[in-house]
């Protein structure tokens, strides 16, 4: 079975620019994933795009095809949602086309136009990816959802607030180097603890932005990288995804996240590594507390114990194991359809050494890339490794 | 009961609203007794087609909660409001938390179901009260 390898990325700045349209966002990061390939348009066999709420934000359906358009490409494309684990579960299938030798090249990525929706309006539209009648019609919100496992998780394990506010502190400071970020600002863990309350125990600072952005990843087969000389000394070596049932209150635990343990079990055999090869680690951190949950459920920390990794250090920049040295969804912003291909991007360039932030993992030959959706109803995982 | 902005009614969800008004409550058990909650014509546990309406039990416990100061716009009036899960047993179900100061809310509290409004847009939202 041939390696995928990450041939080239491009990244759009995270940030909020409500005039900017989705596929002006997602031409920028395909043009420049491409400059970075260095391979030509006319090469790709398919686009695999993610996005999650087109329908609200943009008045926008069947984006594959316009996003095609945008991207230059004659190719037929199609659009992959699947909240905000949409974009992973697009560089999941196209792992497996090119592995089996559908395709030797791929465009994957995936963009969102949030921030022109305004909080409430952008709060709404995330809250759809709860289940309608028996969650959002209780008054769920998408971080009230996220408070319930909080609340959940310090009632089984211990914890506090302060704990948490670690994470957001650590994944501000990893962010300073990354021009992509939406706030390149260190915050001290008195600022989480005196923000104003979302949806208790979180606050404002446990939260990630409301993000424009988009990201575009170009894959190829190992052939057709070789035949072409490419500059493409990571792959992709393993993938997994995982299921759980759509509503919180149907789960069996509330503080663990089992979709997530799935993805990373299946990816982990698939590239045949473990949790103690793993250097890095890019986790869908949309709240603080999904930072400890991922942390978890990829056997990185024991269960019960995530709690207390950024705050001991084991996660930070120095630590350990370094997570979201990108800043995270926290700091680096979460434009939700392209999350999943971003984190790909980051531990691609941090592997490579290419990233601001690679000196920190100057030996890392491993990286896992962790993207949820919803309350992790979705989850896919993506173990990275330096092959060249 | 026909949403009166839309004119689109949900069959089983409305119709456990009008029966839970009515206190009876009920939950789906499927032929192996695994519970879940309608509309569904499949058990999500075992595939069995099987699912009968049985009475949900008169009291849940709260498992967990969070009090939500930033709500979408269909709760704009409603904030703070407490959301919780409450475990019934065969069924858990995610409802807000009346007729309690939400500084008093803990886990462990028990609660019975009680069909309140939402003060922003006078829809039905499944609330829990203490017992
Ligand atoms: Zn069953």
């Amino acid at each position: 079975m041939s390696n995928v390898r990450v041939a080239g990325v491009g990244l759009t700045p995270f940030g909020s620019t409500p005039e900017r349209t989705g596929r002006d966002l997602f031409a920028e990061a395909s043009i420049k994933a491409f400059e970075d390939s260095g391979v030509p348009r006319d090469d790709v066999d398919a686009l695999l795009y993610g996005n999650f709420m087109g329908e609200l934000s943009e008045h926008q359906g069947h984006q594959g095809p316009l996003m095609a358009e945008a991207a230059g490409i004659q190719a037929p494309a199609t659009r992959y949602e699947s909240a905000c684990a949409s974009s992973g579960a697009a560089v999941r299938d196209a792992v497996m086309r090119v592995r089996n030798g559908e395709d030797d090249v791929v465009l994957v990525g995936g963009a969102e136009r949030m921030t022109n929706l305004g909080t409430a309006g952008a709060t709404e539209s995330l809250a759809i990816a709860a289940d309608d009648l028996w969650e959002v019609r209780a008054g769920t919100t998408f971080p009230g959802a996220y408070a319930l496992m909080a609340q959940a998780y310090f009632d089984e394990f211990g914890g506090e607030h302060e704990d948490l506010a670690h994470i957001a502190v650590k994944n501000h400071e990893n962010a300073l180097t990354n021009d992509k970020a939406q706030y390149q600002r260190a915050i001290e863990v008195a600022d989480v603890l005196e923000a104003p309350q979302v949806s208790s125990p979180l606050g404002l600072y446990d939260a990630c932005p409301i993000s424009d952005g988009a990201a575009a990843v170009v894959l190829t087969s190992e052939e057709y990288a070789d035949e072409h000389d490419l500059e493409a000394p990571v792959a992709i070596t393993g993938t997994g995804q995982g299921g759980d049932r759509m509503a919180l209150h149907d789960r069996e635990h509330l503080a663990r996240s089992p979709a997530a343990r799935e993805a990373g079990a299946e990816a982990y055999a698939d590239a045949g590594v473990d949790a103690t090869d793993v250097d890095l680690a890019e986790v869908h951190d949309c709240f603080t507390i999904a930072e400890v949950l991922a942390l978890e459920a990829l056997d990185l920390e024991p269960i019960g114990e995530g709690i207390t990794a950024a705050r001991d250090g084991r996660t930070t920049a120095d630590g350990e194991t370094p997570i979201n040295l990108s800043g995270g969804l926290k700091a680096k912003g979460h434009p939700v359809g392209a999350t999943g291909a971003s984190q790909i991007a980051e531990v691609a360039k941090l592997l490579a050494g290419t990233h601001p932030n690679s000196s920190a993992v100057e030996e890392a030959t491993t990286g896992v890339a962790h993207n949820a959706g919803g309350t992790v109803a979705s989850a896919t995982v993506h173990v990275l490794e330096v092959v060249e | 009961m026909t949403d009166p902005e839309t004119g689109v009614q949900d069959a089983g969800f409305d119709d456990w609203l009008d029966a839970t008004e009515e206190g009876d409550a009920y939950y789906l058990e499927c032929a192996n007794g695994h519970g879940s909650l309608p509309p569904r014509r499949v058990c999500p546990d075992c595939g069995s087609t099987d699912l009968e309406e049985v009475p949900l039990p008169e009291t849940g416990v709260i498992e967990t909660f969070t009090v939500t100061h930033v709500p979408t716009p269909a709760f704009e009036d409603d904030a703070p409001y407490a959301t919780a899960v409450a475990d019934f047993g065969p069924v858990a179900l995610t409802g807000q938390v009346v007729g309690i100061d939400l500084d008093a809310i803990e886990t462990g509290l028990e609660v019975a179901l009680e069909i309140t409004v939402s003060e922003t847009t006078g829809k039905r939202v499944i609330g829990f009260s203490p017992v």
